[in-house]
C-alpha cells in the first residue's frame, strides 16, 4: 500500500456537533436534523450560505441529499449518498477534487422505534435465512463472540469489563442518554440475558437523535477561526450481505484489519501512536474483536487485553470516551458520524474535564463489526503525519 | 410447533426455491461450484470462493457440528417463544448454516457437538431445516 500523500490530506473537519439526544425526543424529526446542520456549522463558524455540498438525510422521513438541497436554497453544487465514515470519505474526496469546498453531513433519527413488543426495527432484518430462526443483531454478533470465546478462552468477565468502561463514560457525560447511570461489571453480568454471552447492559441502548459535521478544503480553513482536525487516512472492508448470510467467525471475524493496515499506511503511523479510540461498539465484544484486528494487541489476547483500567479515560488506551452507543446515543444513522464527532470533539478538547483525554494527538475511529460484516475505519488528528 | 403458525416464514425466490423444495421433499440442498468444488450457502449465482465455476445443486449429508450457538432470552417479536437456540452449523461437507436447535435445552449446546437435520413442516410450501443433537451411545 502507497504511503504517499493522500487526497484526504487536503481536507479537514472543521464543525462537529450533537443534537439533543433521547430515549424519546417528542420532536419532529426534520427540526432535529435542522438542529443538526446549524449546530455543525456553528461549531465550524460558517454561515449556511458557504454550504456548497451537502449529504443531509433522515431515517423514518427518509429525506436524501437530492430533496435536502432544498434546505440550502438548492445552491450546493455537490450531492453525498454514503453513510456514516464513507460519507466523510466521500464528502472529503469531493472536496479534493474541488467539486464543493464546504460539506455538510447531517443526519437525524426520531419516532423510528415504536412498536415496542418488538426490538428495534433496525434489529430485525427481513429475509429468508435468518427471519425464521429469530434471528436479530444481538444473535448475529453473539455467534461471533461465542466463537472467538470458544477459540481463546474469552471471558464473560471481558465482556463485561468493556461495557461498564464505556457506560461509566457516558455516565459523566450531560449529553449521554444514560448520564448518571454508572454500573459495575458485576451489575453487567447481572442484567437480563439477550442473546448469551450478552446481557441486556453488552446491548447498544435504543434512542433518538440527530449529529452533523462539517468538512471543508485545509485552505479554506485557515481563515476559520476553529482548530481543523485532519484525516490521517480511511478505509472500508466491505465482505458481503449482513444479517443474511451466516455470522462464520473464521471467514468474516476479521474484518476491518485490511482497512485498518490501509489507515495507518495512508498516515504513516503505527498503532501505538493513537491516543483515544473512538470506534464502534453496537456490543461490548466488538471492542475487544477491534483492538485485535487494528494491532493494539494479538488475536485472542483483547480479553485480557481490556481488564485493569486500560480502556477507561486516564487509562493506558481509553476507548469510547462519550459512552458510545452503550451509554451516549445510538440513534438511526447519526449514532455512524458521531464515531467520528466524538473523536473531533476529543481532539478539540471539547469535553467535560472528567472524559478529557490529555495531550490526545490522534484518534481511530471505526463504524460496523463481525455481525454485519463490514467494518470502516477512519483515523484523524491535530495535524497531518504523512 | 405453535410458534411456527406466526413466525415470519421464508418467502422463496427464483435462486433460492431449489433449497426451500428439497426441504419439502425431506432433503437438505445446497449449491455447489463445478470448478472449485466449494459448497456455496446463501444460494448465489455465481461462486463467491473462485468466481468462475457454475453452482450446481447437490444433496448434503444433513449431518455437521455446532460451530456457534447462541440462546435467545429476548426474541425480535412476542411471536417467538423464548429462550430458543440460533446455531450456525458447520455440514459435513465443510458449509455453514443458520438453524435452530430443536429438543434440547441451552445447557446442552456445546461448540463441535454432532448434530442432524431435523425438518419440521410449517406451511404448506414451507418446510424449516431445523437440527437436533445426534445423542449416539
Ligand atoms: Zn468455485
Amino acid at each position: 500500500m502507497p504511503s504517499s500523500r493522500s487526497p484526504l490530506h487536503d481536507v479537514v473537519i472543521v464543525g462537529a456537533y450533537n443534537t439533543r439526544q433521547a430515549r424519546v425526543l417528542d420532536q419532529p424529526e426534520l427540526e432535529v436534523l435542522w438542529d443538526a446542520v446549524h449546530g455543525a456549522l456553528a461549531s465550524a463558524g460558517l454561515p449556511l450560505s458557504a454550504v456548497d455540498g451537502v449529504n443531509v438525510t433522515s431515517s423514518v422521513r427518509r429525506l436524501n441529499a437530492r430533496e435536502a438541497v432544498m434546505m440550502f436554497g438548492a445552491r450546493p453544487s455537490w450531492t453525498g449518498n454514503e453513510i456514516g465514515i464513507p460519507a466523510v470519505i466521500e464528502a472529503a474526496l469531493a472536496i479534493s477534487a474541488g467539486l464543493c469546498e464546504v460539506a455538510v453531513i447531517a443526519t437525524a433519527q426520531a419516532a423510528e422505534y415504536t412498536d415496542r413488543a418488538a426490538t428495534a426495527p433496525w434489529t430485525r432484518p427481513s429475509n429468508e435465512f435468518v427471519e425464521c430462526w429469530g434471528l436479530f443483531t444481538p444473535a448475529e454478533f453473539a455467534l461471533m463472540a461465542r466463537r472467538h470465546m470458544h477459540l481463546y478462552g474469552t471471558q464473560p468477565a471481558a465482556l463485561a469489563e468493556v461495557a461498564a468502561t464505556i457506560r461509566n463514560h457516558g455516565a459523566r457525560h450531560p449529553e449521554a442518554v444514560h448520564h448518571g447511570r454508572f454500573v459495575t461489571p458485576d451489575e453487567v453480568l447481572a442484567s437480563r440475558m439477550i442473546a448469551d454471552p450478552f446481557h441486556l447492559l453488552d446491548c447498544a441502548i435504543t434512542s433518538e437523535g440527530g449529529a452533523g459535521l462539517v468538512l471543508t478544503h485545509v485552505d479554506r480553513a485557515r481563515d476559520l477561526d476553529v482548530v481543523p482536525i485532519h484525516l490521517l487516512g480511511a478505509g472500508t472492508d466491505k465482505q458481503g450481505m449482513a444479517y443474511v448470510t451466516a455470522p462464520v467467525w473464521d471467514r468474516y471475524g476479521e474484518v476491518g484489519r485490511r482497512a485498518g493496515e490501509q489507515v495507518f499506511a495512508q498516515a504513516g503511523l503505527r498503532p501505538s501512536d493513537v491516543d483515544v479510540l473512538e470506534i464502534y461498539d453496537p456490543f461490548s465484544f466488538e471492542i475487544i474483536r477491534q483492538l485485535e484486528i487494528f494491532g493494539f494487541c494479538k488475536t485472542g489476547e483483547g480479553g485480557d487485553f481490556v481488564m485493569d483500567g486500560r480502556i477507561a479515560v486516564g487509562g493506558e488506551l481509553p476507548v469510547v470516551t462519550n459512552g458510545g452507543l452503550l451509554s451516549f446515543s445510538h440513534a438511526g444513522l447519526a449514532q455512524l458520524i458521531q464515531k467520528p464527532i466524538s473523536a473531533v470533539q476529543q481532539l478539540r478538547g471539547e469535553i467535560p474535564d472528567a472524559l478529557k483525554v490529555r495531550n490526545a494527538k490522534v484518534a481511530l475511529t471505526s463504524n460496523g463489526g463481525s455481525g454485519a460484516l463490514f467494518c470502516d475505519v477512519l483515523l484523524l488528528g491535530t495535524e497531518l503525519t504523512a | 410447533m405453535t410458534r411456527a403458525k406466526t413466525i415470519p416464514l421464508p418467502r422463496p425466490t427464483a435462486l433460492s426455491r431449489p433449497h426451500w423444495d428439497g426441504c419439502r421433499e425431506g432433503v437438505l440442498r445446497v449449491q455447489r461450484c463445478a470448478a472449485c468444488g466449494s459448497y456455496e450457502f446463501i444460494p448465489q449465482a455465481v461462486c463467491t470462493r473462485c468466481q468462475a465455476g457454475k453452482l450446481e445443486w447437490v444433496e448434503s449429508s444433513g449431518r455437521g457440528s455446532v460451530y456457534s450457538h447462541t440462546t435467545v432470552y429476548r426474541p425480535p417479536r412476542p411471536e417467538f417463544d423464548a429462550p430458543y437456540v440460533v446455531a450456525i452449523v458447520e455440514l459435513e461437507e465443510g458449509w455453514h448454516m443458520l438453524t435452530n436447535l430443536v429438543d434440547c435445552t441451552p445447557e446442552e449446546v456445546a461448540i463441535g457437538l454432532p448434530v442432524e437435520v431435523d425438518f419440521r413442516a410449517v406451511s404448506d410450501e414451507i418446510t424449516l431445516p431445523c437440527f437436533r443433537l445426534r445423542r449416539s451411545t
